[in-house]
């Protein structure tokens, strides 16, 4: 499955999908649909727990963020932006504290795609309904880069994560307001581009710094990725070759920058001091 | 890979790789078990090794070895609960060779009732919670735990193969994939099939009667987040044979690490 084959599709992205997963099987189809509503219930369930509750992570370096950011006042008068913010952090702020999520496509990637989508849809007053084809779409984009690499910090560094998260998010984002197949693959080509070469390097090997205020920011990027290719910007390099870049980029990290725990921002000497006081 | 893989697993935190893929593999070392484990040895290696508190990989390892699913809400409790069940737990580190840097040996013994049943298995979390096993008790094997995995340890002689697809066929279940390997011609050999539906008892209790099946074991899928059997083997295949599924020497034939190479970990 290549992104290059289902630009070409005419009409929304998902239901490409939805018919390569289930053959025209009515009884798939609709078992397919049900476990996705299933899903998006969890997801929704989530961000409302993570938006509520301030409590620690095991570590304390995390817990409080989305709460407080949902609470803020809106000195930007940007309610979108804060929203997207906050959903994506309260998704990755209960994953840190062990609470229960849904993998988008990883754990620590779980907000951006949540983030994202509903902070778009609880904008424009849409339903989460509305939202099941949209996340249809954004699980075959990960599908797609899944097939050239490991979607995994420890395989391709943050890139590998975050990277196919946002190009996910930006997809269904786009075919929520109303975008096809092609204009999804160029969102989705644009948010993976632009995050190429980021290093997986959580303190102390924990999943919450730097990625809670990671996926804030790359759910803002799905957003922007979105924005753009409904706008009808392009990406000038085809999709799959940019998945193909992403997976040569990864490949090049040395291990300290993969899911190690023994570089960048977790090498530093905050960094190490969180490590050792945790190992007692 | 399906949809539903890629949005997914349903799951307790932090990680897909470390916490949830770890949980997997696990659940699928518990299940090649008829017995729960009273002692367990975890090996870890690479980003395994280095950031396995970090991720809660002990919590999801243990977890699994007392048959959690990744979103079972006791996940986070694991170590208590294990303490109640009398499971004992040893991690140590070590590098395992040219393997996947998510990459654990789960090596269990003993049993309920001073059972002796030894099962020694070794995967990777290849990311976003999928699994991959390619070690069982130092024979290669090849299963991902997203099908009904059929895992037969047998007398190396003509016609083995023959007929478990034959039996299996007969019990019109379709193989995904299969894989076997020897350790010596004419010793043992095991064979790892992925079927898309599990074997009917008839079908599992002849098998498992055949004169060269010296072990087996009826694992579930693990990855569609829908609870296996209750109760690991209550309704798979009887021990007919106990002696011969007991444990016995895994020392020879794995991928061992380079001796010097292990650490204890606490």
């Amino acid at each position: 499955m290549t992104f290059d084959e289902l630009a070409r599709h005419p009409g929304p992205a998902s239901a490409f999908f939805l018919e390569r997963e289930t053959r025209g099987d009515a009884d798939a189809r609709d078992a397919l649909l049900a476990k996705m509503a299933e899903r998006l219930a969890a997801m929704r369930d989530s961000v409302d727990r993570g938006l509520t509750n301030d409590a620690k992570s095991r570590t304390g370096m995390v817990g409080w963020n989305a709460k407080g950011l949902h609470q803020a006042a809106d000195l930007l008068d940007a309610p979108l932006l804060k929203r997207v913010q906050a959903y994506a952090m309260a998704v990755n702020e209960e994953n840190a504290r062990m609470g229960r999520i849904v993998a988008a496509p990883t754990a620590g990637s779980a907000g951006t795609l949540p983030g994202a989508l509903f902070g778009v849809a609880d904008h424009l007053g849409r339903s989460d309904e509305e939202l099941i084809l949209p996340l249809i779409t954004a699980a075959g984009f990960g599908e797609i880069i899944s097939e050239t690499m490991f979607i995994a910090g420890a395989s391709g560094g943050c890139g590998a994560e975050i990277g196919p998260s946002a190009s996910m998010a930006a997809a269904a984002i786009t075919e929520l307001l109303g975008g096809d197949a092609h204009a999804a693959v160029h969102a989705g080509s644009l948010a993976l581009m632009n995050t190429i070469g980021l290093v997986c390097d959580p303190v102390g090997g924990y999943v919450e710094v730097p990625c809670v205020s990671r996926n804030a920011f790359y759910s803002v990027h799905a957003v922007a990725a979105a924005q753009l290719a409904l706008a009808g910007l392009e990406s000038f390099i085809p999709p799959d070759e940019v998945v193909g870049a992403m997976a040569s980029v990864g490949r090049m990290l040395p291990p300290e920058l993969r899911e190690t725990g023994e570089g960048g921002v977790a090498d530093t000497p905050t960094g190490r001091r969180i490590a050792l006081e945790m190992a007692k | 890979m399906g949809l539903l893989d890629v949005l997914g697993p349903v799951m307790v935190g932090p990680s897909s790789s470390h916490t949830a893929g770890a949980c997997r593999l696990a659940l699928l070392a518990r299940h090649a078990r008829l017995t729960p484990p009273s002692r367990a040895e975890l090996t870890l290696h690479g980003s395994f090794a280095k950031t396995a508190r970090g991720h809660g990989t002990e919590l999801a390892l243990v977890a699994g070895l007392l048959g959690m699913m990744p979103d079972d809400p006791r996940l986070p409790e694991a170590h208590d609960h294990a303490a109640a069940a009398g499971l004992q737990v040893v991690f140590r580190t070590a590098d395992l060779g040219d393997v996947h840097p998510n990459t654990v040996r789960i090596r269990t013994e003993g049993g309920p009732d001073g059972a002796t049943e030894e099962v020694a298995l070794t995967g990777s979390s290849l990311g976003g919670g999928l699994v991959r096993v390619f070690d069982v008790d130092g024979f290669r094997v090849e299963f991902r735990g997203g099908l009904h995995t059929l895992l037969v340890r047998h007398h190396d002689q003509p016609g083995v193969i023959a007929r478990v697809a034959r039996v299996l066929a007969d019990d019109a279940s379709n193989i995904a994939t299969l894989h076997c390997a020897r350790k010596e011609r004419g010793g043992e050999a095991m064979m790892s099939v992925e079927i898309d539906r599990r074997l009917s008892q008839p079908a599992l209790d002849y098998l498992a009667h055949l004169p060269y099946v010296h072990w087996m074991r009826m694992l579930p899928e693990v990855l569609s987040g829908d609870p296996p059997p209750a109760g690991p083997h209550d309704d798979g295949p009887a021990p007919a044979r106990a002696g011969r599924i007991a444990g016995r020497d895994t020392g020879d034939g794995r991928d061992a690490p380079s001796a010097g190479g292990e650490e204890g970990a606490p």
